[in-house]
């Protein structure tokens, strides 16, 4: 028998929890995982969701074993779903800090802080200032041992549009992007 | 196994492999599954550069084009990536869970015996031996959602039915599925 070629197979992953779609119920997004899936792909969400497929996945159980198993799983589910949303809420409640800093008297830096929330990786970011703005950028550890970008040049508005625009991909409209100032105390006389 | 695991932390260099090495790579890992032989070609091409990720604790990570294909601790076998096995199903030794352990799999746990000798749950006829690889399908799933090794042969799993069966090295949503290369 000739051997047959074997294709690799292509499985849709959930644009939301990055599950097999099969595995969302499983994820804690549920909600917005089956908003997802019957938007960008209704026929898998019709094939994973019509009640026909939900009776067969525990068909070889008893009713009480499934049952328990269902409460089981919906119990995970609200946990999992208080779990998000206190993420969440932590997150509104945090803000990013673009600080601008006098270095001389002409030139500045520009230190961002507080992406770590977000799930922002600032190394990533840092690069990718560095070609936006053709500038140095470098991750460094601030007084508080937290990641902090510094950017060379005086480029906080570029920069606050940028994080601003990063935040609003994630769904992350509403979070603060603060831009403060620091300035070398100048010498008074005493 | 994955579950602190994060790129900042954990990844401590990243090398080009030899192509000579490439090859002895290959030869491996169909020695180790030899389903893969016809499309060992497709995963690693010829042409294409594998890079190898040394991180925390010994672990490698064979990679190519930014996606993990294999994993390995120390010398010992190798371990598909749960997407590899999403592309490649039928080129591993798997054995299938039912429902009600999909949640502790998902949650860390390691695999016990009764969840894969219930109803749902299916064993191969060949008994493999303690520390196969085996990619972990599910009740009423048709995709992978964790890859194991055997803390026992499959004989002794269906024999004893207690205790830890297999012991799961990463699953959907973990550190390593999470893992962002670039
Ligand atoms: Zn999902």
């Amino acid at each position: 028998m000739a051997e047959e070629g074997i294709k690799a197979v292509s499985v849709l992953y959930c644009g939301v929890c990055t599950f097999p779609p099969e595995y969302c119920e499983f994820g804690g997004t549920l909600a917005k995982c089956k908003e997802w899936l019957e938007d960008a792909h209704p026929d898998v969400y019709s094939r994973i969701y019509s009640e026909d497929s939900l009776a067969k996945t525990t068909e070889g159980l008893s009713l009480e074993a499934k049952e328990k198993v269902e409460r089981e799983i919906q119990k995970l589910q609200a946990k999992e779903a208080t779990k998000a949303e206190k993420e969440l809420k932590k997150k509104l409640a945090s803000k990013v800090i673009v600080k601008r800093v006098e270095r001389s008297k002409r030139k500045h830096v520009i230190a961002v802080s507080g992406l770590e929330v977000f799930g922002i990786d600032p190394k990533k970011l840092a690069k990718t200032f560095a070609s936006k703005f053709a500038t140095g950028a470098s991750v460094t550890k601030n007084v508080e041992g937290k990641d902090e970008i510094i950017i060379q040049g005086d480029v906080g508005d570029e920069v606050e549009d940028y994080v601003t625009s990063l935040l609003e991909e994630k769904g992350l409209d509403g979070i603060k992007v603060e831009r403060t100032e620091d300035k070398p105390k100048k010498k008074t006389q005493q | 196994m994955f579950k602190k695991f994060t790129a900042k932390e954990d990844i401590h260099s990243r090398t080009n492999v030899k192509s000579s090495v490439q090859r002895g790579l290959k030869t491996k890992l169909v020695e180790q599954f030899p389903k893969l032989e016809s499309v060992i070609d497709d995963i690693i091409p010829k042409k294409g550069q594998l890079i190898v990720i040394k991180c925390t604790d010994r672990l490698s990570l064979y990679t190519m084009d930014n996606e993990v294909l294999f994993l390995q601790r120390f010398d010992d076998p190798f371990i598909p990536s749960l997407r590899l096995i999403h592309k490649y199903p039928n080129c591993f030794p798997s054995v299938k869970v039912d429902r009600g352990a999909i949640k502790f799999i998902l949650s860390g746990a390691n695999i016990m015996c009764p969840g894969l000798t219930s109803k749902g749950a299916s064993l191969p006829e060949e008994d493999y031996p303690v520390g196969t690889v085996v990619a972990i399908f599910a009740e009423g799933k048709e995709t992978a959602l964790a890859v194991g090794k055997l803390a026992m042969s499959i004989g002794e799993i269906k024999k004893v039915n207690k205790g830890i069966g297999i012991e799961v090295e990463t699953h959907l949503g973990d550190g390593l599925w999470s893992l962002e290369l670039d």
